[in-house]
């Protein structure tokens, strides 16, 4: 390997933070990627960058941790850029310019001038860094957009139909800014406090491994976009369990049909395919804040899922429960307004906000109760927080006596049920209770759950 | 097979595929590195074409095998010829067993399907494994040893090494995960939207009648609707359909009514035709 001394070892601690955020990259990988930055050579950053995702990914959703993490170990520079940054405002002024062109180069060095001038705080070795928070909050780079729009718009003449597009665009250019801000504040701490701890707790990890009960508003949208590929991922699974679970009788044309290339010989008997029965699915959602976000995403999915299932019918809960099943159908087209609408809409709520789990349901037991039959599944989402109330258990039994099964998948960390006013290991003991924490670990529990 | 990442985006080029600095770099590495290469993407954005391109750049033969649900060993490997075995067996009467049993299983008799067909023979391939999600778990299986080795097992002839490895890209819509064996044998190349600047150029290599100002706007408002919350986002196929039916038209602007009255060609989607009016304000006259 002719790669220069020094390039191994950076390698090497790359892929130990790549494998940090739970990607799983083996030796064969990190060869390859060497063997990449040996035919690619190091003149040219944005070939590494793409020569050593292709190398040590394996899937779209992991290339944008990859993207800073590479940025924290092949650093554009080292240090502050030449010149110091002049005043606040003539860096507008710049900034401004930069982004009515759309010059990407200029704006990734006014973001390094930036971060230099307006983002450093503290004043000792220890204490000290960069924030981009600072240096946004200085620099305000979203003021600058009515500004821009008039440059562009001054400058491209006649007004034409691409005119009512313009501001997006310009709103995007500025979030890239944003973004390059918040790069290169990344590698000046990182320079500072050691790469390994930065790549490991300042980039943020894929969104299917966040918690739902943490997750940022972004995070979530990010989420909500991963619903559709995520129903048709479950959906082609639950299509092969179906295939495999079919027994039958023969199927003789296709037998017969077959034995023509064993010489008139069936060797191989074609089974008659079941035709597939389509169980019922029954939804019972907390949507109360603390666990709205987890419910919303798991209701969507199982509403891109219906067609999976003969009836699906969701309910919702706060401390009433009420049916939402066409609150979901309608609100497909507007995923973000569902919990909105929820809140509007349905009567989840009596007297007060907080949740309780006796009361609901004691409720859904008694006015649902035809919802619930034998081919039926129920799901029930929620952390099981009682608020200190009765938590209902004789409803639970009846629910579970009278459905095929009964899962109750929760978003709270298995080690902290049972504390505080967590019922969970009281309703554990009556159905199946399962750790629901990331959108990752809901897949799983799903496409294995799901009856076929 | 090429000399440097610029090289292969001249190449490419010059067939009429215009590839991003990522695809360039990709594509190279697969030729030095001598792995296959996993494309996935959305529909519409150019991975089975890029698969053609290399083929044309390289002067290879394109073999094609096209997964579906169900696609099985005879379908990708290879498949004894039954009934002319048979044929071969009743012309010959007076044979010994001995000399019928060698003939039958001899090469005349293979039917070779795609995968044995990229490996054999000395002249350059190009192997397009397209919609590799399409196909079963148990075809993955079949598709390691191709890809790590380079070779094919047929019991009654030994195994078939390639004495010339063909150029692999696997193509797939993300349908079902694959699996981690198989991933892990591949470079992996995902291609997304085109940045502005390169769907412009895309714009005007395959629609050259276009004028230069109206391509810029059909790129823009593509742009637009991509950043929109769409069921299906337009595609660069569709881009150019657009661009395409622009020209039909005659249009040599954008206006409202021309906008909205091709909106079809971009959207998919009765939901998204109208999310898209509202946003671009349509109805607004």
């Amino acid at each position: 390997m002719t790669t220069p001394a020094g390039v191994a070892e950076r390698l090497t601690s790359l892929v130990g933070a790549l494998r940090a955020h739970g990607m799983r990259i083996g030796t064969g990988e990190s060869v390859d990627a060497a063997r990449a930055v040996e035919a690619l050579g190091l003149a040219d950053r944005e070939l590494l960058r793409e020569g050593l995702a292709a190398t040590l990914l394996h899937g779209t959703g992991q290339r944008q941790v990859f993207d800073p993490v590479f940025d924290l170990y092949f650093p554009r520079g080292v240090g502050g850029p030449e010149q110091p940054a002049a005043g606040r405002e003539d860096l507008r002024e710049r900034l401004a310019a930069a982004l009515a062109a759309d010059d990407r180069a200029l704006m990734l060095r006014l973001a390094a001038e930036a971060v230099d001038g307006f983002g450093g705080y503290g004043s000792s070795p220890e204490s000290d860094g960069w924030s981009s928070y600072q240096t946004l909050e200085r620099v305000r780079p979203q003021t600058l957009m009515a500004r821009v729009r008039d440059d562009v718009r001054a400058r491209g003449g006649a007004p034409g139909f691409t005119d009512r597009l313009l501001e997006d665009e310009v709103r995007r250019r500025i979030d890239a800014f944003r973004a390059m801000v918040a790069a290169e504040a990344r590698r000046r701490v990182a320079e500072r406090r050691g790469r390994d701890e930065i790549a490991r707790r300042g980039v943020r990890t894929t969104a299917d491994r966040v918690d739902f009960l943490f997750a940022g508003r972004d995070q979530l949208a990010e989420l909500r976009r991963t619903v559709q590929p995520l129903a048709r991922k479950l959906a082609t699974r639950l299509a092969a369990r179906r295939r495999r679970a079919s027994r039958g009788s023969i199927d003789l044309r296709r037998t017969l049909r077959g034995s023509l290339s064993t010489g008139g010989v069936p060797m191989r008997p074609v089974l008659r395919r079941r035709r597939p029965a389509r169980p019922e699915l029954v939804l019972l959602c907390d949507v109360s804040g603390s666990v709205s976000g987890f419910s919303d995403f798991t209701m969507l999915l199982v509403q891109a899922l219906h067609e999976q299932f003969s009836k699906v019918r969701v309910f919702a809960f706060v401390n009433r429960v009420d049916e939402v099943t066409g609150l979901l159908e309608r609100g497909a087209a507007d995923p973000e307004g569902l919990a909105a609408r929820i809140q509007g809409e349905a009567g989840v709520t009596g007297y007060h906000g907080s949740s309780d789990y006796g009361m609901a349901l004691g409720e859904f037991a008694e006015r649902y109760e035809e919802a619930v039959g034998p081919r039926t599944t129920v799901f029930v989402l929620g952390d099981a927080r009682t608020n200190m109330s009765d938590p209902g258990l004789p409803a639970v039994r009846r629910i579970a006596r009278r459905a095929r099964r009964v899962y109750w998948l929760n978003p709270e960390q298995r080690s902290r049920w049972g504390t505080g006013d967590s019922a969970a290991p009281a309703y554990a003991e009556l159905v199946e209770m399962h750790e629901c924490r990331t959108a990752r670990q809901l897949s799983a529990l799903v496409g294995r759950l799901l009856p076929v | 097979m090429f000399t440097s990442v610029d090289d292969v985006s001249a190449r490419l080029a010059a067939t009429g595929y215009l590839a991003s600095p990522a695809v360039a770099t990709t594509v190279f590495l697969a030729d030095r590195l001598g792995k296959p290469l996993l494309v996935e993407g959305p529909a519409g954005v150019g991975k089975t074409e890029l698969a053609k391109a290399v083929a044309e750049v390289a002067q290879a033969r394109l073999v094609r095998l096209q997964c579906y649900e169900g696609v099985d060993e005879s379908r990708a490997l290879y498949e004894w010829n039954h009934a002319k075995q048979l044929l071969r067996i009743s012309a010959g009467r007076d044979e010994t067993w001995d000399e019928t049993r060698t003939d039958i299983f001899g090469e005349e008799f293979l039917l070779t399907r795609p995968l044995l067909t990229a490996i054999r023979g000395d002249d350059p391939k190009v192997l397009l494994i397209d919609e590799t999600d399409k196909a079963d778990v148990e075809v993955e299986g079949l598709l390691l040893e191709v890809l790590s080795d380079f070779q094919v097992t047929v019991p009654e002839l030994g195994t078939i090494t390639a004495t010339r490895r063909p150029f692999v890209v696997l193509t797939s819509n993300a349908s079902r995960e694959l699996s981690e064996a198989l991933r892990r044998r591949c470079l992996f190349l995902h291609i997304g939207f085109p940045d502005e600047e390169l769907e412009r150029r895309i714009v005007r290599l395959k629609v050259p009648g276009l004028d230069e100002a109206l391509a810029r706007s059909v790129v823009r408002v593509v742009g637009a609707l991509r950043a929109m919350d769409l069921r299906k986002v337009p595609s660069v196929a569709e881009t150019i359909d657009w661009a395409r039916t622009l020209l039909a038209l005659g249009a040599d602007t954008l206006d409202e009514s021309v906008v909205r009255s091709t909106l079809g060609v971009l959207l998919k989607h009765q939901d998204d035709v109208l999310k898209a009016t509202a946003k671009l304000d349509l109805d607004a006259l």
